[in-house]
């Protein structure tokens, strides 16, 4: 496990894709969650994803994470056509997931939670060993935990939230996916995960952002990525999109699949239908 | 803090100016320790105030309490019950219960005895096929668990009248077998004391032990840039450790001195420790005990912890029963019946180990053992026997109780639940 991941140009943006998705479809008995999806994390960038409460998500995500395969779709890492078929499956790969509940054990302290499941040593715990690099990696992202000695039900969301995430690097990944990551956080601490995501960036790791919160999509992503009812509706670069833009994908206002400068906004009143917001 | 700001200050790499900050030297430990408590991180505080107190009320109220004849007594009383209560521990730690563990000790007693007599298996054999027969009742426990999600109060409720059944059914219609008398356990277990000498050259070296390892640490923290007890701080541990070792065995070789069984007692304590706190066997009971999505989330084998702790917790009742067994010369009906299984689980709550899992300590199995046995063996020297005694038992039962739930409440108002 090499932490100093050294800044690479050449995994920065505009190199191939780490992860591609095409076609990917999932349903649950009657419902169709996703239909037909194309989805790219590149190396280096923080790609949000965003949409409507049922849009899919979750679903993709949990796709990824090696919860429930899709049903139709081809996922390609690093090249390689893959089927991720258990989480462990998408641990090796190198896809890191830090869901919405943290999974943190608030009993332990937060060395042994960042090495859960992984400790260093033979017979006996090397905790001198996985001390030293717990403080190496959060010093890395420049985390502000005030010890690594205190039960993580001491801490508070924010910090839980960096030791979660910080977990998540101890495998060494090239894809971190962040499950709403500043839901239930005050205006500090989401300033604290928004500066933690862009430390993944600078590590050139992928990270897949899903977030309700269109303020930190913009503050922190390159570009982002709407589903609408399981499907893409809109795949914009941060930069060359308004904040209306992307609420208008949301919600359906435009219906542009795959535009990556949206030119039309027809507005259609029958798409809105049966939307819940 | 950046690395270049911690090395200009001077100081070690995990120190931030910070009120949460490791603790530095005695004082800082000190400081730690009383903050720890004020947010309701009691540990075995309680239990030590506790014990003090009992032990204060009993020689005001009679003399003979602390004497060293006394004291051996309550030594040899504490081993059996001890023993299975560090199982029960384990078993808490995963926020699960084990209400068999006297049944299981009176089943592996019955074996024993019908195996030394009847059968006339040799004394190893027996106590093999004792724990054995532990173990599997430990593991069909767990496979109860695993497979069918029971509950463990409902497995193990149903195990205790089962094995209670099968008890008695091995002893058969006299209902009690009388272990040979000069089998060795009986020797082991009432007779057997170790010389004075030997005693004292094992505190001396369960100390040195003890520095050696705390100083090793202390040293590789340091050369890896972490924050390290003082070396005076080492010394002054050691220090109290010896004087409380050596007070103890001082006491116990007034008398006949430190007993066989109380020895093997302390030292499951200490392996146990030891496990539970140093190995990753350990971590991940302490894990699916705080969180068992957490804890297979992270790859631990749940199923496998599971296991492990209800063989254990099994096998230290066997093993109990077995010490119990000898100590009375003979398993009977009543061999791990009564209070046997409640005092076993009310020591590791009283010790300090958590009902609602994730916390405590393979210790709180001999401070709550000590504190049980002390309360009866005080009362029966006021000449107060079991109805008074059952009713102080389950008070400080309640106490216990009590303080865990407060405590709780108060790590939960200080997040740290």
């Amino acid at each position: 496990m090499t932490l100093a991941t050294e800044l690479d140009p050449a995994r920065r943006v505009g190199a191939e894709p780490v992860l591609t998705m095409r076609g990917i479809s999932k349903g649950f008995g009657a419902v169709q969650a996703l239909t037909d999806v194309d989805f790219d994390v590149y190396p280096g960038e923080v790609v949000a994803l965003v949409g409507d409460n049922g849009a899919g998500k979750s679903t993709l995500i949990k796709i990824l994470a090696g919860v429930h395969p899709q049903d139709a779709g081809q996922i390609t890492f690093d090249d390689r056509i893959v089927s991720i078929t258990s989480p462990a499956a998408s641990r090796e790969l190198g896809i890191a997931t830090v869901f919405q509940d943290l999974a943190l054990c608030d009993n332990l302290d937060v060395v042994s939670n960042l090495f859960l499941g992984r400790e260093i040593g033979s017979a006996a715990l090397d905790e001198v060993e996985m001390e030293s690099r717990a403080w190496d990696l959060l010093r890395q992202l420049s985390a502000k935990i005030p010890s690594v000695r205190i039960p993580v039900a001491s801490l508070s969301g924010g910090q839980r939230q960096t030791v979660a995430i910080a977990r998540s690097l101890i495998g060494d990944p090239t894809v971190v996916i962040l499950d709403e990551p500043t839901a239930a956080l005050g205006v500090v601490q989401t300033a604290e995960v928004l500066n933690l995501v862009e430390r993944l960036r600078e590590r050139g790791l992928g990270v897949l952002l899903i977030s309700h919160n269109l303020a930190d999509v913009q503050a922190v992503a390159d570009r982002v990525v709407v589903l609408r009812l399981g499907r893409n509706n809109g795949n914009f670069n941060m930069s060359d999109v308004s904040y209306e833009d992307i609420i208008a994908a949301i919600t359906g206002a435009t219906d542009s699949a795959g535009l990556l400068h949206p030119t039309a906004s027809t507005f259609d009143a029958a798409d809105t239908e049966g939307d819940t917001e | 803090m950046s690395k270049t700001q911690v090395a200009a200050s001077g100081s070690v790499s995990d120190l931030q100016p910070d009120a949460f900050g490791p603790p530095r030297g005695i004082g800082g430990s000190l400081r730690a320790f009383f903050s720890r408590i004020r947010s309701g991180d009691l540990g075995s505080l309680p239990v030590i105030i506790g014990l003090v107190i009992i032990w204060t009320v009993f020689q005001v109220l009679s003399p003979n309490f602390l004497s060293a004849n006394n004291l051996v007594n309550l030594a040899l009383q504490c081993a059996a019950g001890g023993i299975i209560a560090i199982g029960v521990v384990l078993v808490l730690l995963l926020g699960q219960i084990d209400l068999s563990v006297g049944s299981i000790s009176g089943l592996s007693a019955a074996i024993l005895a019908i195996g030394l007599t009847k059968l006339g298996w040799s004394l190893p054999v027996a106590i093999l096929i004792a724990l054995a027969a532990g173990a599997v009742v430990g593991l069909f426990y767990a496979f109860l668990f695993v497979r069918f999600g029971i509950p463990s109060f409902i497995i193990t409720l149903a195990g205790l009248l089962g094995f209670l059944g099968l008890q008695l059914a091995v002893l058969g219609p006299t209902g009690s077998v009388n272990i040979p008398p000069d089998s060795p356990i009986i020797a082991f277990t009432q007779l057997w004391f170790l010389p004075p000498v030997t005693s004292y050259v094992l505190a001396a070296l369960v100390v040195a032990a003890y520095l050696f390892v705390h100083l090793r640490a202390a040293r590789r923290r340091a050369l890896a840039g972490l924050s390290s007890a003082s070396l005076g701080e080492s010394v002054l541990r050691a220090a109290a450790l010896l004087v409380l070792l050596v007070a103890v065995v001082y006491a116990l070789n007034n008398d006949r001195g430190v007993p066989a069984s109380f020895l093997l007692f302390i030292a499951l304590v200490v392996v146990m420790n030891y496990a539970l706190t140093r190995t990753k066997w350990g971590r991940s009971v302490f894990a699916v005990g705080g969180s068992v999505d957490a804890a297979r989330r992270s790859g631990i084998r749940v199923t496998r912890v599971y296991v492990t702790v209800f063989v254990l917790c099994s096998l230290f009742a066997a093993l109990g029963g077995l010490l119990a067994a000898g100590r009375v010369t003979t398993a009977s009906t009543s061999t791990g019946a009564g209070d046997v299984p409640l005092n076993a689980i009310a020591a590791a709550v009283i010790g300090g180990t958590s009902l609602f899992g994730g916390r405590g300590s393979a210790y709180s199995a001999l401070l709550g053992i000590v504190v049980l046995q002390s309360i009866s063996s005080g009362l029966t020297l006021l000449s107060l026997d079991s109805p008074v005694r059952y009713m102080i038992t389950g008070a400080v039962l309640l106490l216990a109780v009590i303080i865990d739930s407060l405590s709780r409440r108060s790590r939960a108002s200080h997040g740290r639940a």
